[in-house]
């Protein structure tokens, strides 16, 4: 019976959690240097990527395409059609720019958190997603604004058509908020809790699965150990599907939002 | 300690309470993306994108419970 040791509690063993988000900066000792760190830099080094990318994706235009020409004209013409044309309407074509440059930049700073040698997604600090949300919020209500005036605007955000007068007093206040306070907080938690959550289960499953197999001593946990980590990857498999949804999801409310900011009265 | 006393992480709590609804609704996605497929296996493709996007909308609830469990304790 020396195997089993029934439930032991974990000593030395420090579960990951808010604090495994907590990045020093990459330069310490540089006075002007405190907001450079693995977030930056990895934000940084996405910016460049996606821009490299499109703009050589704008020059090459060989009728018969080669396979990166192909990449990027499927990735374009899915966002063109799937999001723009069908989503927005008539005049998606000013609104094209932003939803790709959204789709790429946030694919890319997802996709960090698979990659080997980051190993983090950029979202997973909240000030990331609350950036993107902060700019897709202002233009969808600015793009509203410009379309009908302040108070047109504000009627057509709060009051659908077809309903009637008495109903005012519980429907606007409602729709004032569901459209316009609750969106941008929902659009960034949903891409920042996502990165965030799925970080967390990968760092759980790893470094439980380390601790278990090689830090402690019961045969039964050394035999947990090895389980969790083979099931790490499939968790890590689950975080790339996840990640490459959550960038779609982001660029298509975008669009959403910005269509029926604009949607014409029937 | 009082009887009825909740001792421990309640934001761990709230985070299984707030996970039934979109169990729910996840699941009540799926199960007219199945049957619609039943019914006509041609629009697989359209009700199945539809049908991610939906997913996310539900899944974000719960997984904001879980980060927010975590930050507030």
């Amino acid at each position: 019976m020396s195997g089993w040791t029934g439930m032991v509690p974990m000593e030395g063993f420090e579960a990951p959690g808010v604090e495994s988000f907590d990045f020093p900066p990459l330069f310490p000792g540089v006075p002007g240097l405190e907001w450079f760190n693995r977030y930056m830099l990895q934000a940084l080094v996405a910016f460049g990527l996606v821009a490299v990318f499109w703009l050589v994706m704008a020059r090459k235009n060989a009728m018969v395409p080669s396979k990166g020409q192909f990449v990027g004209e499927a990735a374009y013409s899915f966002i063109r059609n799937t999001l723009g044309r069908d989503m927005i309407g008539h005049d998606f074509r000013k609104y094209l720019p932003l939803l790709i440059a959204l789709f790429s930049f946030i694919l890319v700073n997802n996709l960090w958190g698979v990659f080997p040698l980051t190993l983090l997604p950029t979202a997973s600090h909240v000030g990331w997603a609350y950036g993107l949300t902060a700019l897709v919020w202002v233009l969808y209500n600015a793009i509203g604004i410009r379309k009908f005036g302040f108070g047109g605007y504000l009627r057509h955000a709060t009051v659908p058509p077809g309903v009637p007068t008495w109903m005012y007093p519980l429907i606007i206040p409602l729709e004032f908020l569901s459209n316009i306070l609750v969106r941008p907080l929902t659009l960034s938690l949903r891409l920042f809790a996502n990165m965030f959550a799925g970080h967390l289960l990968v760092l759980v499953f790893v470094l439980g699965g380390e601790y278990l197999l090689l830090e402690s001593e019961p045969i039964v946990n050394k035999v947990a150990g090895v389980f969790s980590l083979i099931f790490s990857m499939a968790i890590f498999g689950l975080e790339i599907f996840v990640q490459i949804l959550q960038a779609y999801i982001f660029t298509v409310l975008t669009a959403q939002y910005i269509s029926s900011a604009t949607a014409e009265e029937h | 300690m009082t009887p009825l006393e909740l001792t421990g992480s309640l934001g761990i709590v709230g985070y299984g309470l707030g996970a039934i609804g979109p169990g729910i609704g996840v699941g009540l996605i799926f199960a007219a993306v199945i049957e619609g497929t039943a019914r006509q296996p041609e629009a697989r493709g359209a009700m199945l994108s539809t049908a991610f996007i939906g997913f996310a909308l539900t899944e974000a609830l719960a997984i904001i419970g879980i980060a927010l469990a975590f930050v507030f304790g």
